[in-house]
């Protein structure tokens, strides 16, 4: 991965310049210690790390707009961080950027039950907004894994989805509005509390665009009424192929799971190893959660059970308790730290049509000897979002390139079957290379023009999203 | 007229046009600023070229006839969930609405309010920009973050942005039940409070309008039983804001819900209808400002409002957060009074540097937003 040389003249200036942020920011939002920076110098994508020049952590919209005003006259990058759990490098730094950190900005502002929205500071986590609202019965339905941790700023740069997507939607389809700083420090309220823009829909820009369109500092989300209750089965398969068809049969038959998750052998026998859930043996699983009235679910699960049985399952578990639908839930919870116990991982992020699945993952599983390199998959099947996960050794040289060659081989086959780079975790620069696969030039061209309209010096995360080829002219104008 | 039959005339016919162009699908929904130039109709460049009922999507040209796309849909019991309005009767127009002038101009229905807007069902879009070029953004795929999100920027941007030649759609199924609670409420303060209560509950409420005289109408869709189940829950919890009557007739459930989404109470009147959207609390205050004949949608973040001819709704209003749309007047009221919500300075000129970059040449419907 090919990272823009640091500009020398900014780090020769480098004193100056955070003189300047401290003149209008309090004493401890600025920090320019090498071994505090530090802690700034990767996200989750911790393959790449390089130390900011300063950090800056603001505790209002006010301070954001501070900042943002010294580094757009000073001609300093900024990269804005949420909580720094981009899998995608969405907050990695370049040595001569300033780190702007929302994390200190996390109050609740405003909670109206009737209107059913949210109003908080984007540093909140995604987990502790449904927090402020659920012992009222309500919650905020985009659900990251990370969703201890991650910022609704980054939810909202970086569009996140979750496994209760395919009823809910994404973050764009629960936010309502947004407070955002640009580049040169303007502070901009676009939506409200109300639905719909009454012009161009600029909110919907902005939610996806990586923090390269501004720095949002507030958000107005929707909140929902929680559902009377929610319950998981379990389906287990001898094969890949089949269980795909299952899903495509359920989706046909009208029902509308919550979530319906995906593991193959792989990913069962390492989850099973770790959280000891109870998983059968066999090449494919399904977890499927439908959620609603007691009739509602008993009426969704029958009809699930009549469609699978057609399908010849190993097994079909309903869960008959709280504790048994935990059970079922578990392995699928702790994959990713499953994974991560036996070996390094490269998490990938394509979506594909769900009638693909079946040849995808067949292609894939060839592709794992030809790179010889293992690949667990699990995924959100319903919405055709996959996960795969590629192992490899970080310590053997040649095996992370090895490993970026068959993600991108595997990424360009999801693109090749009518499906996407990145369905959750965003472009950032780990896809950044791949745009051209997906987008041609007029495409790329018409998405760069809005980042000349919201940042005209390309400042703000400009390394990102765009291929450096693609985007030099802008970043040298 | 020029009517292009494919996406390389489209293509050409912009990168050629040096005169404004009045960008059109079927021409049912004159909205916005009369527009000068040549008109350029979509309508000959239609036709569905991908529909997998198992992945819940389709996709088709942006001159299909929205009933052909329903059509489609309805043999294997889909629908698209937004509930496009069709505002034929309301504006007084003849005429097929299409799949393009329906995302150009993010036309939802009632049940905006739970499964979101033609925005937000809407997963990709091919389009001609001012240049002439094709763009492409999105895809066929729900989840999608490649790259920033022109699809929902397209939407809602009636043609000024680029000329859509192809969109993509989520889609979902049909349920199998729906029923309309209907509670008797007086004015628009018991109104909302009433529909809050409703959408704040775990039933699952697909659409909360108030016809005033009529009452509070309060929609549910699913499965039988559970339709059944959460009527009777609903009764319960709306008795205390007036008597409750349930429908469950699938004919007259489909018809309320037709004439609330079309707006068909304010078809037959004389007068200019304004649209506005706010947060629900706000619309009895607002109502009391406007002092006309309304109708509520979304829970009452929809105000439909009925003014006499020539008025400027938003005179009588004052300050307010959200947005007034003029949707049916004459030109001349179209020309004299902004019919899209002046923005706040700062966004308009975000909006006009867009449709600068977007359209350089000013040919794309020009004026037409404001």
């Amino acid at each position: 991965m090919q990272i823009p040389a640091p500009d020398p003249t900014i780090i020769a200036r480098r004193s100056d310049i955070v003189a300047r942020l401290r003149r209008v920011l309090p004493a401890d939002a600025v920090i320019d210690d090498p071994t505090e920076t530090r802690a700034y110098e990767c996200d989750a994508l911790a393959a790449y790390r390089c130390p900011p020049l300063a950090v800056v952590l603001p505790r209002s919209t006010d301070e954001v707009a501070a900042a943002l005003k010294v580094c757009h006259a000073e001609g300093v990058p900024v990269v804005p961080r949420g909580s720094g759990t981009s899998l995608a490098g969405g907050a990695l730094p370049t040595a001569d950027s300033v780190i702007l950190g929302i994390a200190r900005m996390n109050r609740v502002l405003e909670v109206d039950y009737a209107d059913r929205f949210i109003r908080v500071e984007a540093g909140r986590t995604n987990l502790s907004v449904t927090g402020a609202v659920e012992a009222d019965g309500f919650f905020y339905a985009p659900d990251p894994s990370s969703q201890l941790a991650c910022a609704i700023a980054g939810n909202i740069a970086m569009n996140s989805g979750g496994a209760h997507c395919l009823k809910y939607g994404v973050t764009t389809n629960n936010l309502l509005g947004v407070t955002m700083v640009t580049m040169a420090g303007e502070v901009l309220q676009i939506g409200g509390a109300h639905m719909d823009a009454g012009g161009l829909d600029l909110l919907g820009v902005v939610c996806g665009s990586e923090g390269q369109l501004g720095v949002v500092t507030e958000a107005t989300l929707r909140i929902l009424p929680k559902p009377e209750g929610a319950r998981p089965v379990l389906i287990a398969f001898n094969s890949n192929e089949v269980a795909g068809a299952c899903v495509a049969d359920i989706i046909k038959a009208g029902v509308l799971p919550v979530a319906i998750e995906f593991m193959d052998r792989p990913c069962i026998r390492a989850c099973e190893d770790f959280a000891k859930a109870g998983y059968p043996d066999c090449e494919a699983l399904l977890i499927v959660e439908v959620e609603g009235a007691p009739a509602e679910i008993d009426e969704q699960l029958a009809l699930i059970r009549q469609i699978t049985m057609r399908h010849d399952p190993v097994e079909f578990r309903e869960a008959a308790s709280e504790d048994e639908a935990k059970k079922i839930w578990l392995g699928r919870k702790s994959a990713f730290g499953a994974m991560g116990q036996i070996n390094d991982y490269m998490c990938l992020d394509g979506t594909i049509p769900v009638s693909a699945l079946p040849h995808v993952l067949k292609r894939i599983g060839e592709m794992s000897r030809e790179y010889g390199l293992d690949v667990a998959n699990v995924f959100h099947a319903g919405d055709g979002n996959m996960h795969p996960l590629i192992l490899f050794d970080a310590n053997k040289p040649g095996d992370l390139e090895t490993c970026e060659a068959f993600g991108a081989a595997i990424l360009k086959l999801c693109v090749e079957v009518g499906g996407c780079l990145t369905g959750e975790h965003g472009v950032g620069i780990e896809k950044r290379d791949l745009m051209p696969d997906q987008y041609s030039p007029a495409d790329m061209e018409a998405q760069m023009r809005v980042k000349d309209v919201f940042d005209p010096t390309w400042l703000l995360n400009p390394a990102k999203v765009f291929p450096l080829t693609v985007s030099a002219g802008r970043r040298a104008a | 007229m020029m009517k292009p039959e494919t996406e390389d005339e489209v293509a050409g016919a912009v990168g050629a046009a040096t005169e404004p162009l009045h960008v059109v699908g079927g021409g049912t929904r004159a909205v916005g600023r009369p527009v000068p130039g040549e008109v350029l109709n979509l309508s000959n460049l239609s036709g569905i070229t991908l529909y997998e009922p198992e992945a819940l999507t389709v996709v088709a040209r942006a001159g299909t006839r929205l009933a052909d796309l329903e059509a489609a849909l309805s043999k294997e019991g889909q629908r698209l969930a937004f509930e496009p309005a069709d505002w034929r009767g309301l504006l007084g127009h003849g005429g097929h609405p299409t799949v393009g002038g329906m995302v150009a101009a993010n036309i939802s229905g009632s049940r905006r309010v739970q499964a979101g807007a033609c925005r937000d069902a809407l997963l990709g879009v091919r389009f001609v920009d001012g240049t002439g070029a094709i763009v492409k953004n999105g895809g066929r795929v729900m989840k999608n973050v490649t790259g920033y999100d022109l699809v929902k920027l397209m939407a809602g941007s009636w043609g000024t942005l680029g000329v859509l030649t192809e969109v993509a759609l989520k889609v979902l199924p049909v349920p199998a039940a729906a029923a309309t609670l209907v509670v008797s409420v007086e004015g628009a303060t018991a109104a909302v409070a009433a529909m809050s209560a409703a959408l704040g509950s775990p039933h699952d409420v697909t659409g909360a309008a108030f016809v005033p005289g009529e009452g509070v109408l309060i929609r549910i869709e699913g499965f039988a039983a559970s339709v059944e189940y959460r009527a009777d829950k609903l009764e319960e919890l709306l008795v205390p804001h007036g008597p409750v009557r349930i429908e469950t007739d699938p004919v007259r459930v489909s018809a309320v819900w037709k004439r609330v989404t079309n707006v068909t109470l304010f078809a037959e009147k004389g007068g200019d209808v304004w649209r506005l959207s706010v947060r629900p609390s706000d619309a009895p205050a607002l109502l009391a400002g406007l002092a006309c004949e309304y109708m509520l949608d979304w829970g009452g973040g929809l105000i439909w409002a009925l003014l006499p001819e020539g008025e400027d709704a938003r005179a009588r209003l004052g300050q307010f957060k959200g947005h007034a749309t003029l949707i049916r007047a004459s030109e001349d009221t179209r020309a004299r009074i902004a019919p899209f919500h002046p923005e706040p300075p700062a966004l308009a000129k975000i909006s006009a540097d867009l449709r600068a970059r977007f359209d350089p040449k000013g040919i794309l419907n020009p004026g037409l937003m404001g």
